[in-house]
């Protein structure tokens, strides 16, 4: 269930940064540990430059959620760029279209909890981070 | 924004990296960092990521550059003071920097550089 | 149908409190005759005491029928509060909601005394009273789980914490022993921990022993081996040591590897290695006798 939810543009690196600092707050707020901040600050730098980079930038969508006396955070970044045709070869090691080394999507993947990819060439592509405390 | 402080001690140079890095900053920092350590004949080079709360695979690949950028002019780089949290997630990005030395802190950085420093002086002495 | 604010539930009560607290007190007592351990008469008095000075004024001003409106805020926060004691003193679920539910008889023993003469008024007073203990009553069960809940969870973090101590060998050097089976959670568990004291001691040298780790597959190793590397980003050496033969011998066939961490067969020869490392020396010293 989502608590609250805040629609953040995604079209610079300030952008980015502000997407950062906004779910680094909510998190101290509900006791993340630092490690579990930082696991997901990083996997959002990480899919937001995705976004910004090769996505030509986009939204990110923030949720706290409440499930069960749990609480949690969901980052839901989304872009309209050419989006990506082989999911699962994205998702490997070491793949990288751009100039990065590769380690984006699979990165970013390991450090959250529940990783959800949705795209298509030519449609964008939305990409849904859940952590729980 | 602030380009990123460049202190020059001795022979060495460190670079405290502040908490929040956008892109552009660690880009500016690798062009000056080049430039001083030619400049000013600089041994060695400190990266200090103390106060730094998030290195992802671009700071990752950033840092890597400038130690590698800066072995290739003679001098050395360590990277110290990372902090657990952010040891552990760099791990889970891949980004062990394996090549490039790292030191707790700048105190046992700074001893680290002066035995390396002294370390090439003897090399230097026993070729002659 | 009686409305809610012409009841005479409240009025009745404050008629009879003395002798609706005894009895419900003697209610309580009954059945909680096996549990005198945990609480005592005296307290039991206090907390029932208590519950009806608040229970009165929120029927007088709120609705019966509506335990979610603010007039009965305090009743609510006053059960909450019994609640998790209770959860945390060890009663059960159901000894917990016998607080509410044994004032059911003394409450309905007044109405029928005071309302006997009018069958109707009675029976509606006896619903209205029903669905409202019933309420208050789910409401400690469910204050209650949430209470165990919150100590189940805190249990299993202290567990974790006291399964991976954290010991200072020598001067810049730390040791973890490891027991049991490693999976993911713990490992990063102790991952933390080892990160963490590596900085309060500013310690150079950090051994895992896996003595008493029973199988070392894969994933363990691959655990095992980020936290070395997590320590090598910080400026610390990892050296595992007590891998057993037969663990040695297994990881081989599984092709499960170390790379290039120091690796030793015991804590001592590590302990050996690491004194090498911080130029450290053990002396024997000549007797003199």
């Amino acid at each position: 269930m989502s608590v609250s939810s805040k629609v953040l543009p995604m079209r610079t690196e300030e952008d980015l940064m502000i997407v950062r600092q906004t779910v680094k707050a909510w998190m101290i707020e509900q006791e993340f540990s630092l490690l579990e901040q930082t696991k997901l600050v990083t996997a959002i730098s990480e899919i937001g430059r995705n976004a910004l980079v090769y996505g030509g930038g986009g939204s990110a969508l923030l949720e706290q959620l409440l499930e069960n006396c749990r609480v949690g955070i969901r980052v839901t970044i989304e872009d309209q760029g050419p989006g990506i045709a082989d999911i699962e070869q994205a998702l490997q090691d070491a793949y990288s279209t751009g100039n990065g080394l590769g380690f984006g999507l699979s990165g970013a993947k390991r450090l959250v909890m529940d990783f959800d990819i949705c795209s298509k060439p030519g449609q964008g592509t939305r990409i849904k981070m859940t952590v729980w405390n | 924004m602030n380009p990123i402080p460049l202190f020059h001690i001795g022979d060495f140079l460190l670079v405290s990296i502040p908490e929040d890095l956008s892109d552009s900053m660690v880009t500016r920092l690798q062009d000056s960092l080049s430039r001083k350590v030619i400049k000013l004949q600089i041994k060695g080079v400190l990266l200090d990521l103390s106060s730094v709360t998030i290195v992802d695979s671009f700071i990752g690949r950033m840092l890597g550059n400038m130690a590698s950028i800066t072995a290739m002019l003679g001098a050395e780089a360590i990277i110290v003071g990372i902090q657990p949290a952010i040891a552990i997630t760099m791990i889970e990005l891949g980004l062990g920097l394996n090549n490039i030395k790292t030191a707790l802190n700048v105190d046992q950085g700074v001893i680290m550089l002066q035995i390396l420093a002294a370390d090439k002086a003897i090399d230097y002495v026993s070729k002659q | 149908m009686i409305i809610d604010n012409i009841s005479r539930i409240a009025d009745i009560i404050t008629r009879h409190q003395e002798s609706i607290l005894n009895d419900w007190l003697h209610e309580q007592l009954v059945a909680l005759s096996a549990r005198q351990d945990l609480i005592s008469e005296s307290n039991l008095r206090l907390q029932s005491t208590e519950l009806l000075s608040l229970f009165v004024p929120a029927c007088n001003t709120g609705s019966l029928s509506d335990i979610t409106q603010p007039e009965w805020a305090f009743v609510l926060d006053f059960l909450n509060k019994i609640s998790s004691s209770r959860a945390i003193l060890g009663f059960s679920p159901s000894e917990t909601a016998t607080f509410i539910f044994s004032l059911k008889q003394p409450l309905f023993d007044c109405l029928r005394q005071e309302l006997n003469s009018d069958a109707e008024v009675l029976v509606d007073e006896l619903w209205i009273a029903t669905v409202l203990l019933d309420k208050l009553g789910l409401y400690t069960t469910e204050v209650f789980q949430k209470s165990r809940e919150e100590i189940i969870r805190r249990q299993q973090r202290d567990m974790l914490e006291l399964s991976t101590p954290v010991v200072k060998l020598w001067d810049g050097i730390l040791a973890v022993p490891l027991i049991g089976t490693l999976d993911s959670i713990r490992t990063q568990v102790v991952m933390e921990t080892l990160l963490q004291s590596i900085v309060d001691t500013g310690s150079h040298i950090a051994i895992l022993d896996i003595t008493g780790v029973p199988i070392v597959d894969t994933m363990i190793a691959q655990n095992l081996l980020k936290t070395v590397a997590a320590a090598r980003l910080m400026g610390s050496e990892c050296i595992i040591c007590g891998i057993r033969p037969q663990i040695a011998q297994t990881m081989v066939h599984l092709g499960v590897a170390f790379g290039d961490v120091v690796t030793k067969a015991t804590l001592s020869d590590a302990l050996a290695y690491a004194f090498r490392r911080i130029n450290r020396a053990v002396i024997q010293q000549v007797a003199h006798d």
